[in-house]
């Protein structure tokens, strides 16, 4: 059979797929739009270079110094680098703050995109809301930093701090967490008020169709809805409050190890003081009072390392399947 | 042909309205018996159209009745001066050229036209005797539901998305094991069951436009309504599914009262027991499916309908 149609062997194989149909060639454009298109690659390709030389520095410089004992020992007050430990309280001290801002800023910076957007009333109200967050995302952290300090030393804040009859110390992880929650909320409002204003009409129409309240609506179909633009913007704000500084310095306390202030277990942790992996860096390298250097390049490499993998989450979150959420749950073994 | 038999046929959707229409004209006492349901759209009454003042029902009990309904947009009325009534059991169509004012008609109905800031609508809407705006919203809605012209599933899964429209506002009650067989009569009965079956758990966005459709209806009916608004709901559609819901309106007629807008003049022919014809926010005629198509009382009417055939 195969001798009486000597092309039969080639149509074995797949006919070859063309992922791409033809296109314009770049030579057949306009002066202008060549111009830019080379632009526009030189502009990519440079910044790229930045952003490599930097990833490569650290690396570098992560490889050097970065041990896995400096992960898992407390830091020393010593003056040599040989004696003055490792960073683990940063560490702890970076995560609890991202936890404790991002636990205050997601359920407020929510439910006011909720009311801006889906109330909004009186109008006023509404609009001043919406230029608050604008402030605030527009505010320097050492500007929050020294507000929050001098708020939180007020008598009325006593229990959140360590305190004595005076007056507040004002410095602690929950004071400290308060101020980066912050820092947090423009991201969280930003992204959920962007989600919410582009959920369709129709979709709410469906949910009210169906005799459902307004609130209801917003809770069932609303809010599940644009759950991966409010996990986007939680991520972005706690980038941004691990690599924020000034709040550290100033309402953390920055000290060198978590410091709790009272023997009940969670509250003394959280009225306590502590420092994350900026101030860290910041009190270690050669600006601060240049102990350890070659543990603030570790440090920094770490916090850097952090950083990358929360934008590589954002980018997963949104990624997430084709169709927006519920994916199929993979079952095993079925 | 007996009684069974009858049901069987009407129940697999090879009895259209031409069938329906060429049946002995029976007198049945009306009530809520499902046999009597099921017998009323195989028999309809429609042989003593002499009898029938237009606007006035065919079938049973009256449900629904508008008198002088007028919706405004700001001060530009886009419905005017509809009265009409609508009665147990039957298909009602709305037919008429576009920005007439159907949808806004259908969505007056349930209050839906409130959502819109500026809309307005004076005159009275009557379910089963009581002014529609002094329910409470969300009963009302519940008692008349609503399919639209796009499929408008929720992003979850194809089961939430029916039990969604059980449970209790927000709640999460009750749990699944309690819907589940709703769930799947509903999707029975929306003739999308056998298709999805195997996961249920899948995103209803990852379906087809007419299994989303089918979706929508399901999820419409699932709580029981008295009546069911259908806005253009086969238009994203092709004529399979298009088929598909045609043969499922004629089941679901047996027990809900369906007011349903179509662009498709055949596909009103078709499924409808009285026709409406709507131009300009005007009710021009109103009145059973055969006389509208074949003997037009109105001009408007007439050229409509010519101009649509050819
Ligand atoms: N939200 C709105 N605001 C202002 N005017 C509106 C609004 N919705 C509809 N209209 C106007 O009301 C009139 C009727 O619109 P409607 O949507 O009810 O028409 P329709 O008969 O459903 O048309 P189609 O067949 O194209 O769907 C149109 O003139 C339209 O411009
Ligand atoms: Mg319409």
């Amino acid at each position: 059979m195969a001798s009486a149609e000597p092309y039969s062997a080639p149509s074995l194989l797949p006919p070859r797929r063309r992922r791409r149909g033809r296109r314009s060639s770049l030579r057949s454009w306009r002066l202008r739009d060549q111009a830019v298109f080379v632009l526009a690659w030189t502009v990519g390709i440079g910044l790229f270079a930045v952003v490599a030389a930097l990833v490569g520095f650290f690396a570098v410089r992560g490889a050097q110094y970065l041990r896995p004992d400096l992960l898992v020992t407390h830091p020393a007050p010593s003056v040599s680098q040989a004696g003055s430990g490792g960073f683990l309280d940063a560490i702890e001290g970076t995560v609890l703050l991202g936890v404790i801002g991002l636990l205050i800023a997601a359920p407020i910076g929510v439910t006011t995109a909720v009311w801006v957007v889906e109330y909004g009333r009186p109008r006023w109200l509404s609009r001043i809301v919406e230029s608050t967050v604008e402030m605030i995302a527009g505010t320097p952290d050492i500007v929050l930093a020294i507000f929050g300090l001098a708020l939180f030393e007020l008598g009325v804040f006593a229990p959140l701090s360590y305190s004595e009859p005076g007056g507040a110390f004002g410095r602690s992880f929950l004071t400290a967490g308060a101020m980066m929650s912050l820092v947090a909320l423009p991201s969280v409002y930003v992204a959920t008020r962007n989600g919410l204003v582009a959920t369709p009409r129709q979709l709410r129409e469906a949910s009210y169709a169906l005799g459902k309240t307004r609130i209801a609506t917003i809770r069932r179909v609303v809010l599940p809805g644009i759950r991966r633009d409010i996990a986007t913007g939680s991520t972005l704000g706690l980038g941004r409050i691990i690599g924020d500084t000034a709040i550290v310095i100033l309402v953390l306390g920055a000290t060198l190890r978590i410091d709790t202030q009272s023997s009940t277990p969670l509250l003394g942790l959280l009225r306590g003081t502590g420092s994350t992996l900026t101030s860290y860096i910041y009190g270690n390298s050669p600006a601060g009072e240049g102990g350890a250097p070659q543990k603030a390049s570790a440090a920094a490499a770490l916090l850097l390392l952090i950083i990358i993998g929360l934008n590589w989450g954002v980018g997963r979150i949104g990624r997430i399947g084709g169709p927006p959420l519920h994916e199929p749950k993979r079952r095993l073994g079925a | 042909m007996s009684a069974r038999e009858r049901l069987a046929n009407a129940r697999s959707g090879k009895l259209r309205p031409a069938a329906r229409q060429s049946s002995e004209n029976v007198a049945l006492p009306i009530d809520n018996l499902e046999l009597t349901a099921d017998l009323m759209s195989v028999t309809p009454e429609k042989a003593d159209s002499t009898t029938q003042v237009a606007g006035t029902a065919a079938h049973g009990r009256e449900r629904l009745r508008l008198d002088d309904v007028s919706v405004f947009y700001g001060n530009t009325p886009a419905v005017k001066n509809v009265s009409l009534s609508i009665s147990h059991g039957e298909v009602l169509a709305l037919i008429g050229p576009s920005g007439c004012g159907k949808t806004t008609l259908l969505r007056t109905l349930n209050r839906l036209t409130e959502l819109t800031p500026n809309a307005s609508h004076s005159g009275q809407i009557l379910l089963d005797g009581d002014e529609i705006d002094e329910l409470v919203d969300t009963d009302l809605r519940s008692r008349i539901s609503m399919v639209f012209q796009q499929p408008n599933p929720f992003p979850m899964s194809i089961f939430d998305n029916v039990g969604f429209a059980l449970r209790e506002q927000s709640r999460r009650r009750p749990r699944r094991p309690e819907l589940e067989p709703l769930v799947n009569q509903a999707l029975q009965r929306a003739g999308l069951y056998e298709e999805v079956r195997g996961d249920l758990g899948r995103s209803a966005l990852r379906l087809s436009g007419g299994q989303q459709q089918r979706l929508c209806i399901a999820r419409a009916i699932a709580q029981k309504p008295e009546i069911l608004l259908m806005d253009e709901p086969c238009s994203a559609l092709d004529p399979r599914s298009t088929a598909v819901i045609e043969d499922l309106i004629g089941q679901l007629s047996k027990d809900l009262t369906i007011v349903i807008v179509t662009h498709n003049l055949q596909q009103a022919r078709r499924i409808a027991d009285r026709v409406a014809f709507m131009y300009l926010g005007d009710l021009v005629e109103i009145g059973e499916t055969e006389q509208i198509f074949t003997a037009p009382r109105e001009q408007q009417t007439r050229e409509y309908i010519a101009g649509v055939f050819g």
